[in-house]
């Protein structure tokens, strides 16, 4: 990544606005994710949570609205924007009949890496999954399917790292690889955009704390500010969302 | 040109790969291919008349019918468990994993094809040796996976996909069956390509036309 890019937010987001047919998902949403800051995004379901993760993955295309990664218009750089951005999402990701190590070398060679062997073991190590590489994923618990899901979204050292709702069907251990991962990438002066159900998972490992709520921000403070006050606003959403 | 073909080689291993594993695309379209033509050959009485006069569509039914259900197959192992969307978060194209699914089909379809080959001939009586009926069957298997490829893309996010691809797909591959069939007929009779000739300019624009409007239409099949 280029020291141009440094200088820009990590992750920069205006007036973006996506629908489904006649439902509004995302309503005018603006976002701002400084280098070496871990956003929390909290949200009833249906909120537009994994909707922002995949607009920020290039997956779905905004209907309206800026969306920038590292300075780099995802409109026009959607390829740049992929390669330094790592997406953990609901589903694994995993070929069933293939290997965990298959899997990644899979992947590994989509994102034309370099040292394969290397990487792959380095991601093992860190996510406690070395002992797993040879069996097929197909028979994976759902928690270790995750964990190699995390791995594949490291597998090529991205600046960024998108995350929607990664602590699902994580056990204590995989949590707390998990945080180690979220804070070497904020160390290294990454980004992370982290959703999930877990106020108080959300309240530890982020730097500030956004709630979404029918697709709007209505919460965006520092997570030091006010955590009593984030998690009055939180269940004030949730409770209006029932 | 490395960096564009190393994704596309990569989809082709792990097709390859998972088809070692599952067996799930070519045993399925060969035992179908197989069966259409058996079936077919008790079904009329394979005289030499007869023979000329059908043969090839038989032969490119079961070909056609066959690599359909493997089309259908081939996708439904990435939208099932959500990894088409792992393909789309490679910094790649989406014209790279149209080629490199498209290239994982033409293989496939092409090896049941030469499978299924020496079986039509027998069953037929017809000379197993063909020669000229290998640039037909390129050019219009490149066609068949093609379109193919495009269509079973989009026919894997609905539920019907094993009805809804046959809708979209046979329409707009009319051209190339009919070509393929009229093209083989005279191969399959004399084994002389010469009167096929007319027809393989006509397969070959189709591929053209095809390989071009396949990635964009690719493309806008996975925007959501």
């Amino acid at each position: 990544m280029s020291d141009d890019s440094q200088k820009q937010p990590a992750i920069e987001i205006a007036g973006l606005t996506k629908g489904f047919g006649r439902t509004a998902v995302l309503r005018g949403l603006s976002l701002r994710v400084d280098w070496g800051e871990v956003l929390t995004v909290l949200g009833p379901n249906g909120s537009g949570k994994t909707t922002l993760i995949k607009i920020l993955a290039t997956l779905a295309r905004p209907d309206e609205g800026a969306v920038r990664v590292a300075g780099a218009d995802l409109s026009r750089t959607g390829k740049y924007a992929r390669s330094i951005t790592g997406v953990v999402t609901h589903e694994p990701l995993m070929y069933g009949e293939m290997t965990g190590y298959e899997n990644l070398k899979f992947v590994a060679r989509m994102f034309a890496l370099d040292d394969v062997d290397d990487r792959i073991a380095s991601v093992a190590n860190r996510l406690g999954i070395t002992s797993r590489l040879d069996q097929r994923a197909s028979t994976l618990s759902h928690g270790l399917q995750k964990r190699f899901s995390i791995a594949r979204a490291l597998l090529h050292d991205p600046p960024v790292l998108l995350m929607d709702e990664p602590d699902s069907g994580l056990d204590q251990e995989a949590l707390s690889m998990l945080d180690d991962v979220v804070e070497a990438k904020k160390k290294s002066s990454g980004a992370v955009i982290m959703t999930t159900h877990n106020l108080e998972r959300g309240l530890v490992v982020g730097d500030s704390l956004a709630i979404l709520s029918s697709g709007r921000i209505v919460y965006h403070e520092p997570i030091d500010t006010d955590a009593d006050l984030a998690r009055e606003e939180y269940q004030r959403y949730v409770d209006a969302a029932r | 040109m490395k960096g564009y073909f190393g994704p596309i080689l990569a989809l082709v291993w792990k097709d390859v790969l998972l088809e070692t594993r599952t067996k799930d695309v070519v045993v399925s379209v060969l035992v179908f291919s197989l069966l259409s033509i058996v079936i077919f050959n008790f079904a009329l009485d394979p005289s030499p008349q007869i023979v000329a006069l059908v043969a090839p569509g038989i032969l490119w039914v079961a070909f056609v019918f066959g690599g359909v259900l493997g089309l259908t197959r081939s996708f439904a192992q990435e939208a099932d468990a959500g990894n088409l969307r792992g393909l789309m978060l490679a910094p790649v194209g989406r014209d790279a994993i149209f080629f490199g699914k498209m290239a994982s089909n033409f293989l496939f379809m092409l090896l049941v094809e030469v499978l299924v080959f020496p079986l039509f001939a027998v069953l037929f009586n017809l000379s197993p040796s063909a020669p000229g009926l290998i640039p037909i069957a390129l050019l219009a298997t490149l066609g068949i996976v093609t379109v193919g490829t495009v269509f079973s893309a989009m026919a894997s996010n609905t539920r019907t996909r094993e009805v809804m691809l046959p809708l979209l797909f046979f329409p707009v591959s009319v051209p190339v069956i009919v070509a393929a069939v009229e093209a083989s007929r005279a191969v399959l009779w004399d084994g002389s390509l010469a009167d096929s000739a007319r027809w393989i300019p006509l397969l070959a624009a189709y591929d053209a036309v095809f390989l071009v409007v396949g990635p964009f239409a690719f493309h806008l099949v996975l925007e959501e």
